[in-house]
């Protein structure tokens, strides 16, 4: 409780270290918890694991092969058996070879044992585009993890909710996906230490206005507050910028009564708009805020192309700020003459 | 082995096998659920092996998993009830033929999915390493899942970390329709695993003592925290891949070969005493008719519990 009541605001510190910092924390007091995955014990290649294997032993921050689909596997073993294992995959796009485990076995033990087992695992991976990597390590692909029940998909845009989110996620006694971002890593942000704990589940409204509300995913979060700021200051229009945080569970309660406050809404992700989580967050806006809505929800994320690697192919791939802008004025002056819809993402036509 | 052990695992045999063919006949009047795989012909393995485990040993199973909960002592009530999708089964009804769990036996899960389990018995011995305890898992497999990625990976992983874990191969020379020859180069598993150099037998699952004798040893080693091992039974399959398969790839050299290689018919004859044998028996038949009854009274689940158990709280 001492630690929620405290002033203090915290250092500075970035996202990797917020991670780190809550990493070490973890296996300070619990004894159960385990962090292992390809490198994690040399710190891997963000350094997000770095000294971990210093202070608690190779046994507990275990370095594994390239076997993805195993390693997840061990973890759920190893989770159902009373450990709290923390997993990384190094990059989300190497995530296919573990879906097995983590779809199969660990979504369903609980359900499918009638309750008898838990699997109290968290999987750390990050994505997202921006470093040039290609369409092999740049993917977003967290709504497919959103599909499975029995999973917890949680994807924090700052350190501090980096800090607080996964302190819970590994508090939580079912499987977590802690879906980080590569362009978030270096990003500097004051955290508490201990840092606050965040329930998953709780939106988290970054800024507040009456014309439009913003939902926004991770890295698009902060595009999504830059353009809050152009389009108040050149067009006086108000957003109200909402992050869920966390996708599964989802705070619908508070993104509907903002949307409901509002009457207009943005959806944004880095993913592929096609089937990302954005179509989701429409569907339930708009059966939850329906008699509100002035406009069609608009939503913004990649084109349906794979993630190019040439640099101005790449950033012009990337949604941001300037893509918000647009979604978010199309909302506002949706029944003008000339306003045709923003549907940069749709699925190839038949 | 000595008589009462004979018995034992004879006891253990006919309760899986009377099960099992109760099981088919259910199956064929719509009673039981969803896919069934019989272990009928193999139900040596399952009593040799889990009859020398402990409560809070693990063991993980495949598809073809009946005998193996059984053996590990799961009640067989709530077995038949699990099959019949009655809520007073071992999950519920929730999980079904190939997703039997019982926990406070050890039975850490069956899985749907072919070498699905070998990570998640991994990690099982991993904790049981991690906690300094003599916890020994088990992780059971057909030879189908020896061409599986996850069964290369684990083999790996399991050599490399020296955990306690025993692979136990009922190899029944079929992968689902299909002989092992056509999937594989390699006939013998135990050759698969050569290579990784950990300690491995292959016995014949219709040898029930031999069986026995080999995961013994084996155990003891395990049990000071040594390991992996592989301990590889060549087991016949009566039945086919599931109920209702047909069996097309079948030889009339099957029924005679039956006659060699029934585990059940092998022990009886060893041990010489046909009034005991056929009142372990009698006894089998007797529990699998009051598991019937017992399913058969038990209710369905309530479908309003199925979303309360998406999520552990």
């Amino acid at each position: 409780v001492s630690d929620e009541m405290s002033d203090d605001v915290g250092d500075e510190i970035t996202f990797v270290e917020a991670i780190n910092r809550t990493l070490a924390r973890a296996l300070r007091e619990d004894e159960r918890v385990i962090v292992l995955g390809e490198d994690v014990a040399e710190g891997g290649p963000y350094l997000v694991t770095a000294g971990l294997a210093g202070e608690f032993g190779r046994e507990r921050v275990r370095n594994t092969p390239i076997s993805e689909g195993t390693v997840c596997g061990v973890a759920v073993g190893a989770a159902q058996s009373g450990l709290k294992p923390v997993v990384e995959i190094m990059f989300i796009d190497f995530l296919t070879l573990a879906l097995d485990q983590l779809v199969n076995q660990a979504a369903k033990a609980h359900f499918m044992s009638g309750g008898q087992l838990s699997v109290p695992l968290v999987l750390r991976t990050q994505g997202g585009s921006g470093q040039r990597n290609g369409a092999q390590h740049s993917q977003s692909l967290e709504a497919w993890l959103t599909h499975v029940p029995g999973l917890k998909v949680v994807m924090p845009s700052g350190a501090a909710d980096a800090a607080g989110l996964l302190r819970s996620a590994i508090a939580d006694p079912g499987p977590v996906v802690f879906v980080e971002n590569k362009s978030l890593y270096f990003r500097r942000e004051a955290v508490t230490d201990p840092p606050e704990a965040i329930p998953l589940g709780r939106a988290r409204t970054l800024r507040s206005g009456r014309d439009v509300t913003i939902v926004a995913l991770s890295r698009t979060v902060e595009a999504a507050l830059e353009a809050a700021g152009g389009l108040a200051k050149e067009h006086g229009i108000e957003a109200e910028v909402i992050d869920p945080r966390t996708l599964v569970p989802l705070d619908l309660d508070t993104l509907a009564r903002s949307v409901k406050r509002t009457g207009r809404a943005v959806v944004a992700h880095e993913a592929v708009t096609a089937g990302g989580f954005g179509a989701e967050l429409a569907a339930q806006l708009q059966a939850a805020a329906f008699d509100y809505l002035e406009a069609p929800i608009q939503r913004v994320g990649a084109p349906y192309t794979p993630v190019p690697v040439s640099p101005p192919l790449e950033d012009a791939y990337r949604p941001g700020a300037r893509e918000i802008v647009r979604a978010a004025r199309v909302a506002l002056e949706w029944g003008d003459y000339d306003v045709e819809p923003w549907d940069k993402g749709a699925i190839a036509p038949a | 082995v000595d008589k009462d052990v004979a018995r034992g695992l004879l006891r253990t045999m006919w309760r899986i096998r009377l099960f099992e063919e109760r099981v088919a006949q259910l199956k064929r009047s719509l009673q039981v659920h969803g896919l069934i795989h019989l272990s009928i012909g193999g139900e040596g393995v399952a009593a040799a092996v889990c009859g020398q485990l402990r409560d809070d040993d693990a063991v993980y199973s495949g598809h073809r998993a009946h005998g193996h909960a059984i053996a590990k002592g799961a009640p067989m009530n709530a077995v038949m009830a699990e099959l019949m999708g009655r809520v007073d089964g071992l999950c519920l009804g929730l999980g079904g033929s190939m997703h039997l769990v019982d926990k406070p036996h050890g039975f850490m899960g069956a899985t749907g999915v072919v070498g699905g389990n070998l990570p998640l018995a991994l990690g099982t011995a991993l904790t049981s390493h991690l906690n300094g305890s003599d916890q020994v898992t088990v992780a059971f497999f057909g030879d189908g899942a020896v061409q599986a990625g996850h069964f290369n990976e684990s083999i790996n992983l399991a050599a490399l970390w020296e955990l306690p874990v025993i692979f136990v191969c009922e190899n029944n020379g079929f992968a689902e329709f299909t002989s092992r020859s056509e999937h594989s180069t390699i006939e013998r598993v135990s050759d698969v695993v050569a290579p990784y150099d950990f300690a491995r037998e292959t016995v014949s699952g219709s040898d029930v003592p031999a069986v026995y004798d080999a995961f013994g040893r084996i155990l003891h080693e395990a049990r000071g925290g040594k390991g992996p091992f592989l301990l590889e039974c060549l087991t016949y399959r009566r039945r086919g891949h599931y109920e209702g398969d047909q069996q097309k790839y079948r030889d009339a050299a099957a029924e005679e070969e039956w006659r060699e290689r029934d585990p059940i018919a092998r022990l009886t004859e060893s041990l010489n005493d046909d009034a005991a044998a056929a009142e372990i028996e009698r006894e089998a038949a007797a529990e699998i008719e009051a598991a019937v009854r017992f399913a058969r009274d038990s209710p369905f689940p309530d479908p309003a519990i199925t979303s309360g158990l998406v999520y552990a709280t």
